[in-house]
């Protein structure tokens, strides 16, 4: 490498044209959106640097997923209805809670990391681009490997789909995709409080998971088969339960064990709306917290 | 040499000791999946009672003595094989095979102290846990606890000689995380920790009982459930302990075809 | 164009406050709190095209204040404007028109070519396709960067890397680019492209640049105004000349003579080493070293000469030990 004295060097600038007028501050869902795409190309490039890993990472998502269905295959080799529900009908739940959890998972499966970037100073550098911290918190080692899990989910609740024995209404057939993603919601919601949660306790992530990963789990099942403080607990404190149990309910024509009042089965969009509130309240909270004590 | 692997144990021990808000948080989610799993279990043996020869009460300790030994077996990682591989990977393994202690040893003992602080750590809070909240069949007599410390303690050298062995994969695989997540699948599935083995249909249960992660968790629940008795305790025990030689004696060899290799390559 | 008079402030400080309630274990249970004032009271200002220095040890509040110019952090109280902007309340805004070098975290995309992490860059900051060309083109002509831009960065060395991270700083126009240990690390050739390139750039784009850095001759080489915070305040903003007096820093010219002799006595310095036929001789930095080195040849037989730079610690404590 050549020496170079600062005459080159400013010769061999271009004289500097205007600076251009900085763009005043957009739609701010808007901004979210497009940066948390951005972000996400990357990581999916990066991923595709290393394409063995990333095809057997994915088959090994789909079948551990694949795991907690088996289970319930083999406990109806022995039994033909679990708290009174048949394998199909079973497996509308499970498929229903798989995907809405898969699409939550994929989306904003990696804000459990926060707490990491929290303690290792790494999310200083996103606090220096021109981004809501959100959306690139969400978008951080975005895993396209757990497309396996949506897919799988998808697969059960096909399947489940084609064999459950269902009028068909049209207010039926509107509530399974309604379900679907006031259920993604309700559990981004979730991601997104814990999220925040780990601006104060950086090792929280693990608690977190027993609420997504474990009502993931306890939705697969009939409500009925639980202690009813349980479903309260999942009704009425972290409303899971209108992920799936209450429009599912609905479609497979059953009632539900709290005896809750019937336009309840349609609430879920209202539901994850609501969910939303508080996630965003305390995300704020959290991302203040942080720059007032940067720790 | 004695000394010198108990000193081993000891870190790995105390090295898990360190990450204490990591066991608090592991014990919570423990204590919700054995809830969760309670029951479904209470909704199967309420249709089947006596499914697989086991009452409600034995279905249910089953259940949370899956949670206790979940981190103990290292079923969902968690143990040495990550550290081992990556130092295979970069190539620091060509000095660990240069020191005098054996690598083998060396990991089992560590491996041995990281189990001994999961079974405190991990493994009493939750059954305590299923305990409060669940009538459990828990046995009384102390002989019958002895037994089973023993063959978690066989179970523990299973589960390494399988890590052992899926670590070493690292010398030939360039990407480990396939192996790791089929080790990791098969020992979720085989081990009994979805559903008990003796529950699972025909002759596929005869495989998964035969198999070596059957020792992980089926046999040392079944020796605490006081299944095996006398002398068919001891032939559980001789089960697990016949897989563990066979596995520790596999990963021998391995290692010697690896260390091979190593000098060749020039480490 | 936003850039007016070349005095404007571009960056202004005015009493900021940074206090941390730090809690500590006293006990197996118990726990303390205690309040730090990590950075207490500190007011500049930076006239727009200046390169400053800003020194102190480690724990000074040097970080504390670069996070609070950034908008990482709110100050505790006191009032911050770059380039008119409240970092606090308008942090994106800010974001597009300053570019931070962290030496040792890059913000590029480890498995990506060098080319993907500036074309996030070009989209994220939305970068005209004119300015983004020109930027593009003058980094990678003066860094040296064309063979670079195809290879992942995983792959490059710490000195092909913190040339890729400073022009990644600088693809949107910035009007302040902060600068954390921009050399650490690098080789002697590595760090001396660094600075011609950074001292160039200021010339000729009038690019405000805030520089901290344990290397004094980083200092040397680009600031003329240097700021040293220690315990959280100011304690010297000026000239590098003045640091050095101020601080009563030393040089060290050092001596390799024929053969072996006895301590020389030279005015103007004092004899601190002596090392077989080497002698070492400290005199205030701000003095040359001109007529030591003709007295030295006159009376002795001179085979070799170096002169050792003061540390910025060096200068940093010998001001302590003047002031306090």
């Amino acid at each position: 490498m050549a020496e170079l004295t600062p005459g080159e060097v400013a010769a061999a600038l271009p004289a500097a044209a205007g600076r251009p007028e900085h763009q005043e501050p957009r739609w701010q869902p808007a901004e979210a959106m497009r940066a948390y795409a951005l972000i996400v190309r990357m990581w999916v490039r990066s991923t595709m640097a290393y394409r063995t890993s990333f095809v057997l990472t994915a088959l090994g998502n789909l079948a551990a997923t694949g795991l907690d269905f088996l289970t319930i295959v083999l406990m109806f080799a022995h039994i033909h209805a679990l708290g009174g529900f048949t394998l199909p009908e079973v497996a509308l739940l499970y498929g229903a809670t798989s995907t809405s959890f898969g699409i939550a998972d994929l989306t904003l499966g990696s804000m459990d990391r926060l707490g990491r970037r929290v303690r290792d100073g790494t999310l200083d550098v996103l606090l220096l681009r021109p981004a809501p911290v959100l959306a690139q918190v969400a978008a951080d080692r975005f895993a396209l490997r757990r497309l396996g899990r949506i897919t799988q989910g998808v697969l059960v609740l096909g399947w489940a789909l084609l064999r459950v024995d269902v009028r068909w209404s049209p207010v039926n057939v509107a509530l399974v995709p309604v379900m679907l993603v006031s259920g993604a919601v309700i559990f981004g919601a979730v991601y997104v409080a814990g999220a925040a949660f780990q601006f104060l306790a950086q090792d929280a992530a693990e608690v977190q998971s027993s609420v997504t990963y474990g009502g993931n789990t306890m939705l697969q099942y009939p409500p009925g088969i639980f202690a009813r403080d349980l479903v309260r607990g999942v009704t009425f404190v972290v409303p899971l339960a209108f992920v799936n149990w209450l429009p599912a309910l609905h479609v497979l024509g059953r009632p539900d064990p709290l005896g809750l009042p019937g336009w309840l089965d349609f609430a879920s969009p209202a539901v994850a709306l609501l969910c939303c509130l508080p996630a965003a309240a305390a995300w704020r909270a959290g991302l203040r917290a942080y720059r007032s004590t940067g720790s | 040499m004695g000394g010198f692997y108990g000193a081993v144990v000891t870190r790995g021990f105390r090295r898990y000791a360190t990450y204490r808000s990591a066991t608090a948080a592991g014990v919570v989610t423990n204590s919700v999946f054995g809830l969760i799993i309670a029951y479904s279990y209470i909704a199967l043996w309420d249709q089947r009672p006596h499914l697989g020869g086991y009452s409600e009460p034995q279905a249910l300790t089953y259940v949370w003595v899956g949670q206790a030994m979940l981190a103990v077996m290292a079923l969902m990682g968690g143990g040495f094989e990550d550290e081992l591989m990556d130092r295979i990977r970069s190539g620091d393994i060509a000095v660990d095979l240069m020191r005098p202690a054996d690598l083998q040893t060396w990991w089992l003992s560590a491996d041995l102290g990281r189990a001994a602080f999961q079974l405190l750590g991990r493994g009493v809070a939750p059954m305590v846990c299923g305990a409060l909240l669940f009538d459990l069949a828990l046995p009384s007599a102390p002989g019958t606890w002895l037994l089973f410390l023993v063959s978690v303690a066989l179970g523990v050298v299973v589960s390494f000689g399988l890590r052992f062995l899926v670590a070493l994969s690292a010398f030939w695989l360039l990407d480990g995380v396939g192996a790791t997540q089929m080790a990791m699948l098969a020992g979720l599935f085989f081990s009994g920790m979805l559903l008990p083995l003796n529950v699972f249909p025909g002759g596929l249960g005869e495989v998964a009982r035969a198999l070596p992660w059957s020792a992980m968790l089926q046999v040392p629940a079944d020796v605490l459930l006081g299944r095996h008795r006398g002398t068919g305790a001891l032939a559980a025990l001789a089960f697990q302990a016949g897989w563990a030689v066979l596995l520790l004696a596999a990963g021998r060899q391995l290692q010697g075809v690896a260390a091979r290799r190593v000098v060749v390559q020039g480490g | 164009m936003s850039t007016t008079a070349g005095t404007a402030p571009v960056i202004e400080l005015d009493g900021v406050e940074k206090v941390f309630d730090v809690r500590r274990k006293t006990g197996t249970l118990r726990r303390t709190r205690t309040r730090v004032r990590a950075v207490d009271g500190i007011s500049f200002t930076v006239p727009r095209g200046e390169v400053v220095g800003y020194i102190g040890p480690n724990g000074a509040g040097k970080s504390t204040t670069v996070k609070m110019l950034t908008g990482i952090l709110n100050p505790s109280a006191g009032r911050i404007r770059i380039d008119g902007i409240d970092p606090t309340r308008e942090r994106t805004r800010l974001a597009r028109r300053i570019g931070v070098v962290f030496g040792q975290r890059t913000t590029l995309w480890w498995d990506l070519p060098l080319r993907d992490s500036y074309e996030l860059v070009r989209r994220m900051y939305r970068v005209p396709d004119a300015v983004y060309a020109r930027n593009l083109d003058t980094c990678v002509e003066l860094l040296d960067l064309g063979p670079l831009l195809e290879v992942p960065v995983r792959q490059l060395s710490l000195g092909q890397r913190m040339r890729g991270d400073i022009a990644a700083a600088l693809l949107h126009d910035p009007e302040v680019l902060y600068l954390d240990e921009p050399t650490i690390g690098l080789d002697v050739v590595s760090k001396s492209r660094v600075r011609d390139f950074l001292r160039g750039f200021n010339a000729e784009r009038g690019t405000t640049i805030l520089l901290t850095t344990h290397d004094l001759t980083d200092i040397e080489s680009l600031c003329r105004r240097v700021m040293v915070i220690d315990h959280g305040r100011l304690v010297y903003d000026g000239g590098l000349d003045g640091l050095h007096a101020s601080g009563e820093s030393e040089r060290t010219l050092i001596a390799d003579f024929a053969r072996e002799l006895p301590p020389i006595d030279l005015p103007g310095a004092r004899c601190v080493g002596v090392d077989g036929p080497r002698q070492s001789f400290a005199f205030p930095a701000g003095r040359s070293a001109a007529p030591l080195v003709a007295a030295l040849a006159a009376d002795h037989p001179l085979v070799d000469l170096s002169i050792r730079e003061p540390a910025i610690e060096d200068v940093i404590s010998r001001m302590y030990g003047a002031t306090s």
